[in-house]
């Protein structure tokens, strides 16, 4: 039995837990990360430019958790979520909230856009078991096309946001200048030659991240994982697991929502119109990076993923074009995440129920 | 035929085991051309198994292949996969349907043995590419249709044929084959209408005249006396009679069945029945529609601090019940609880009105394989009844008390004897016995007031078994808890619960005490099979 | 085989109520009404839309078409239809390189995809495989990982690795292919190889009678043996497993042909429009080709020849007179561009759901027909008892 495992075998085991795909994306950073210095590439730098980027998609990589949780997938709807907080953000300048306040505003503009952007989607979800990837992919896409037409017809009028010359219609890019850019990031922010840390961001992703690891320790949040794990021994315990499903949907949603105003807020623009189309897939392939698996999902995963995937993303063009001069960063980055996705979708981790 | 002394089919010595555990012995069997054998026997007799060895179904040779042989017209044979045994000549109609839904009979008939035509391009890109003969097809299964002597819309769609014809599509199939010689029909009458089996029962006979050997297995033993030839009666893996079927009648060949040599266990020793007893739970005119074990109309009465075994033929309905009162298939019907009406297909209102029940899907519904022990042992409770919680900010969160957890974890782990690593492990790493101590756990964890135990042995040890049972019995009596248990075997009914109600045909066919004669109860299990 | 043997679909015999058939109607009736009332409004003169739907049935047909194996073989949605659109792409780059032009240089080019095309299907076959049950989203994901190869290959590898002579088509900096290759050399030659002129409105003959061939080759396909081994496996992998079909084999095949067809596919888009995006032309290809086929009425387990073309007439006409139909009702040209993006995407989602929430609906109504059979029973023996 176990107690008589060797010191090899347990480490031959945890690596085979660990994935080969994954030890070999990690080799790759550590690589990566010792070259630096020799193609004259400034370590600090990389450094914090991980940490930041970390900050930025952190919390859109956790809004994966809950879904993963509750047995529905990896949510490639995550673009529905990122809709309601754009509507949060682009509504918060309109009322004319500035600084840090619009910041607070949009998340709280956002909120029920999520909360019943996500009940339609768990119904929705709910009615297809068995197929939410598939169709949350285009749910996503569904919605992203619609509010492309949104943003044109709503009254938005606000000078900031509106094209200026026609003076309505949304700007596909608009600065965050004078409104919550580093709202977070500048709180409390470290810098120590060139390495800068934004404090208030990684707190906050602490912070939603502790909230989404307490809720799986209360009852409803065991329940999630048993809804996941297995949903017939949950409806045999007397669960309700549409309900559960459901509730896990509405805060992957709101997850994406808030994650879409942090990432503004260090990126410091709100990007409209087509750009929320392929976000769920960096997220998705973060998280199956971390170790996460289709149905199942830990902070660890997300943490260790999200700084996977953002330290590849922000190494290889630096390394590649001080090394070879030739920039594959989008190529490498493609077929390593797609891949990635691939793999875990072939494993048989799951009975699709 | 080739060889006039050798018999169509000869088994001689046939053995077999699984994994040490002995469920054929020395099976001895003669078939002639022509001749129709009645198989009959309990379930877990070892028909199947004895089937499966003819067939060369890839899990016998996956479990260690047999012992014996067999001898098709005197040629020595041993199938290893199931396309060795058809090129042989032997055809088998199993209990599911094989057939593809969008198709009509035609294609199923000739499923991936259809008549070919060559063209220019198949010449080129191998034979794969050759099209279809339809007129050829068409006259083959029409041949087929017909040497069954049942019409069937040779045309119709396998999706929209009553299930009577999608049955004799299957026997058509196998009829369709040249080389056929031995047919084997498994439990073929069971979805058919009366008329439907009549007319099944008249091709059997014509398959015979033709020349064809039929291995028949059902329960319906009237069919048997009207078709076959020989019945051959099985019983825990031995062939106890093989007579004439002019020669025997019902009753004898129920005996056969059931019956039990001296030393073959007998009924619990404290059995106690109290008329006087409360009834506790009344079951009024339940139907329940769980696939394979549909339950019609049963009328129950359980009365307090009990032991109520339910037994019955497989795919009587026996299962059925504890699945549709628990909530998990659609259910129609009343349940009173100690005065109380218990609403039905809603799991949890049972679990609020403290009922308990231990599947027998394991896997499937018992446990969470993927999660610790601590976890399938206390979530239950956890859900239902708030225990191993603690609570914050004036309860407004419930935060899971791994410690409560664990400590009730461990105290099942001992004293059902688990065997495991730790609390910590995940389920699916146990054993078969383990695992089922660990439902046992996770339903005595709700310390519940009737439990409900589906199949508590099935697919476990025999250690294990002594174990689980001994379990059950102290639960019952030292915390006074009302059991309901269901088992497929009378035996250990007989030796664990008081009362034992036998199910057959979605119906109650009878309730006797425990310490009834095995006989009495075979009688019960054989009426109003369907 | 009985007379309308055309109809490719896995169920057609089956007695379909009339709830059924406006359910399987609904999609291509809204696009009938989406386009009767845009057309007026777009107000483009009759002979350039009939001139545009031709030229695009011609340009689009071919592809659609290759879509409809994996359907039969149970697969769904071929998203992966992409990678043999890449790699007609390639054979396109290599044959404009080497300067072979016209006919000669399309027939080189679809040869030079075609070995590229069954190697990518057999590797997207085999995947499959492994991932049964979410074929879709798995062949999905296969698209996006095979593109981040084509674009090594051909932004990093093609004038490194692969010979690229002229400098025309290779990107200043020495490898790696421009963003637009021109096929000015081939541009429309199958199309106007026989032209005919019916009163203003040109009709690329040649282009059609390819496609007709193809069309044919489906119809007699679904006679041959593996036809039917598809449509065995595409309903019942088990029982066509029990049945000694070689499953797998099966599915692979089925994906190859469908990657075969649509590199063949893309090479004729390719010479209609007469550029390669090289870096674009594929990634949306897939989304509009199963965009019209489901306008034209497939769902995602059956689909025939007649939806292909019902569903290029309608989708190429909504995406005709939306932007003309959204400028002039909004003033904006943009909102008609997202409009037919919104729709293409909307009526992609609509058929998924559709699709799943029928899988629900038949196993329901099995248990409704049980518990049917059940009262009977009962009302049976009720009867007896009182006798």
């Amino acid at each position: 039995m176990t107690e008589t495992k060797t010191f090899k075998d347990r480490v031959v085991a945890s690596l085979k837990n660990f994935g080969l795909p994954r030890l070999i994306i990690t080799g790759f950073l550590v690589l990566l990360l010792v070259l630096a210095p020799f193609v004259g590439a400034d370590l600090p730098t990389q450094i914090s430019n991980i940490i930041n980027r970390f900050s930025w998609n952190g919390i859109l990589v956790l809004a994966m958790v809950p879904m993963v949780h509750s047995g529905c997938g990896l949510n490639f709807g995550l673009p529905l979520g990122i809709i309601s907080g754009l509507l949060g953000a682009t509504l918060s300048i309109e009322f004319g909230f500035t600084g840090r306040l619009s910041f607070l505003m949009a998340i709280l503009i956002a909120t029920p856009f999520a909360l019943v952007l996500g009940s339609l989607y768990g119904w929705l979800l709910n009615k297809i078991k068995g197929g939410e990837m598939m169709i949350a992919t285009y749910v996503g896409f569904s919605s992203v096309s619609l509010m492309c037409m949104m943003w044109l017809l709503l009254p938005y009028h606000s000078p900031n946001m509106v094209w200026g010359l026609a003076g309505k219609g949304l700007r596909t890019t608009i600065s965050l200048e004078g409104y919550y850019n580093q709202a977070l990031a500048g709180i409390g922010q470290i810098n120590i030659g060139n390495i800068s840390i934004p404090t208030g961001t990684l707190l906050f992703f602490a912070l939603l991240a502790f909230g989404i690891w307490a809720f799986l320790h209360t009852k409803t949040g065991t329940a999630m994982t048993a809804v996941g794990s297995n949903p017939v021994f949950a409806r045999a315990a007397g669960i309700d697991v549409d309900k559960i499903r459901m509730l896990s949907v509405v805060m992957s949603t709101w997850l994406a929502a808030i994650g879409i105003l942090v990432y503004e807020q260090g990126f410091g623009f709100i990007q409209l119109y087509m750009a929320p189309f392929y976000m769920a897939l960096p997220a998705v392939s973060a998280i199956l990076i971390g170790g996460a698996s289709v149905n199942k999902a830990t902070i660890m995963n997300v943490i260790i993923g999200t700084i996977l995937f953002q330290g590849i993303v922000t190494m290889i063009p630096t390394v590649m074009n001080n090394m070879i001069h030739m920039d594959m960063s989008e190529v490498i980055r493609i077929i390593a995440s797609m891949g990635m996705i691939l793999f875990a979708l072939t494993r048989k981790t799951e009975a699709s129920r | 035929m080739d060889n006039n002394h050798a018999p169509l089919l000869e088994m001689r010595n046939i053995k077999k085991d699984f994994f040490g555990n002995q469920v054929l012995e020395d099976i001895n069997l003669k078939l002639e051309a022509g001749e129709v054998l009645g198989l009959v026997g309990e379930n877990g007799a070892g028909k199947s198994t004895l089937m499966k060895i003819l067939f060369g179904a890839t899990d016998i040779s996956e479990t260690g292949g047999y012992g014996g042989e067999i001898y098709l017209n005197g040629e020595k044979v041993s199938f290893k996969t199931p396309f060795e045994a058809i090129e042989a000549g032997i055809g088998m109609v199993h209990q599911e349907f094989s057939l593809i839904p969008g198709f009509e009979a035609t294609e199923n008939i000739l499923l991936n043995r259809e008549p070919k035509k060559a063209n220019l391009i198949s010449e080129v890109f191998g034979e794969r590419l050759d099209t279809l003969d339809r007129k050829e097809m068409d006259e083959r299964a029409a041949k087929a249709i017909e040497k069954m002597g049942v019409s069937i819309d040779q045309h119709m769609m396998i999706s929209s044929m009553p299930v009577g014809h999608k049955q004799f599509t299957e026997i058509a199939r196998e009829l369709s084959k040249e080389q056929l010689r031995l047919l084997i029909l498994d439990e073929p009458t069971a979805v058919l209408t009366e008329r439907e089996a009549e007319a099944l029962l008249e091709s059997i006979r014509g398959m015979s005249a033709r020349g064809i050997t039929v291995i028949f297995i059902t329960h319906r033993l009237q069919e048997i006396l009207s078709v076959c030839d020989k019945v051959a009666v099985m019983r825990d893996g031995i062939l106890v009679q093989e007579v004439p079927a002019s020669e025997t009648n019902v009753d004898e060949i129920t005996r056969w069945m059931v019956g039990r040599t001296v030393e073959g266990g007998s009924a619990k020793t404290d059995i106690r029945i109290d008329d006087n007893a409360r009834t506790i739970l009344k079951i009024d005119k339940l139907w329940v529609d769980m696939p394979g074990e549909t339950v019609r109309n049963v009328s129950l009465e359980v009365k307090e601090g009990e032991i109520l075994g339910i037994g019955g033929l497989a795919g009587q309905g026996k299962l059925g019940i504890p699945n549709g009162i628990m909530g998990l298939y659609e259910a129609g019907g009343s349940v009173v609880f100690d005065g109380k009406e218990i609403p039905l297909n809603n799991p949890r209102k049972c679990l609020d009105a403290s009922f308990a029940f231990v599947s027998e899907d394991r896997r499937g519904v018992g446990l969470l394989l993927d999660e610790s022990l601590e976890w399938n042992v206390a979530f239950p409770a956890m859900q239902v009844q708030n225990k191993f919680l603690k609570y914050y900010l004036g309860g407004l969160i419930k935060w899971r008390d791994e410690k409560a957890i664990r400590e009730v974890t461990e105290k099942y782990i001992d004293e059902l004897k688990i065997k495991c690593t730790s609390s910590k492990q995940n389920a699916r790493e146990l054993s078969g016995g383990n695992q089922q101590k660990v439902c046992l756990a996770k339903a005595f964890a709700l310390e519940p007031k009737v439990l409900f135990v589906s199949e508590p042995t099935r697919g476990i040890d025999v250690g294990a078994k002594a174990l689980v049972l001994d379990a059950l019995k102290k639960f019952n009596r030292e915390s006074g808890v009302t059991v309901v248990m269901i088992s497929s075997e009378l035996e250990e009914l007989r030796s664990t619960a008081d009362r034992i109600a036998i199910v057959s045909g979605g119906r109650i066919s009878g309730i006797l005490p425990a310490t009834s004669s095995v006989e009495d109860f075979g009688m019960l299990m054989l009426k109003g099979v369907v | 085989m009985k007379a309308g043997s055309n109809k490719y679909t896995t169920s057609e015999k089956k007695p379909t109520a009339f709830g059924t058939i406006l359910r399987q109607a609904s999609v291509p009736l809204m696009f009938i009404i989406i386009c009767a009332f845009c057309i007026p409004i777009a107000g483009l003169s009759p002979s350039y839309l009939a001139n545009e739907i031709v030229t695009r049935m011609g340009r689009n047909s071919f592809l659609i078409l290759s879509l409809l194996i994996p359907i039969m073989a149970g697969m769904g949605l071929n998203f992966g239809m992409t990678l043999g659109a890449m790699a007609g792409e390639i054979g396109l780059i290599l044959v404009s390189d080497w300067q072979i032009v016209g006919i000669p240089g399309m027939v080189l080019a679809a040869i030079i995809s075609v070995p590229i095309s069954i190697l990518l299907g057999i590797f997207c076959g085999k995947i499959l495989n492994k991932a049964k049950g979410r074929e879709m989203i798995t062949s999905y994901i296969m698209s996006f990982f095979i593109n981040g190869i084509y674009q090594l290959v051909v932004l990093y590898l093609m004038g490194s690795v692969i010979p690229i002579k002229h400098s025309s088509i290779k990107l200043p900096r020495g490898y790696g292919i421009r963003n637009t290759v021109s096929l000015l050399n081939m541009r429309q030659k199958l199309d106007n190889l026989i032209a005919i002129n019916v009163s203003g409105i040109k009709i690329p003959v040649m282009t059609f009678i390819v496609i007709g061939i193809l069309c044919l080759f489906i119809i007699w396909f679904r006679k041959t043996k593996l036809g039917q081994d598809m449509r065995a496996v595409g309903q019942d992998m088990e029982v066509a497993r029990d049945a000694g079909i070689d499953v797998e084999r099966t599915r692979i095949i089925s994906i190859v042909m469908s990657t075969v067809l649509a590199g063949i596919g893309m090479i004729i888009y390719l010479q209609n429009m007469g550029n390669i995006a090289t870096y674009s032309s594929h990634s949306q290809i897939g989304m509009f080709c199963i965009a019209a086929l489901l306008v034209g009425g497939a769902s995602v387990d059956r689909a025939s020849i007649g939806n292909v073309f019902l569903g290029v007439i309608l989708f190429h006409t909504m995406f005709i007179v939306a932007p003309r139909a959204g400028a002039y009702i909004t003033g904006d040209s943009m909102i008609g561009e997202y409009f037919r993006v919104f729709v293409s995407y909307a009526v992609i989602t609509l058929a998924l759901v559709m699709y799943e929430t029928n899988k629900r609906r038949a196993k329901s109504e099995s248990s409704r027909e049980l518990r049917a059979q059940q009262d009977a029973d009962e009302a049976n023996a009720a009867g007896k008892e009182n006798v």
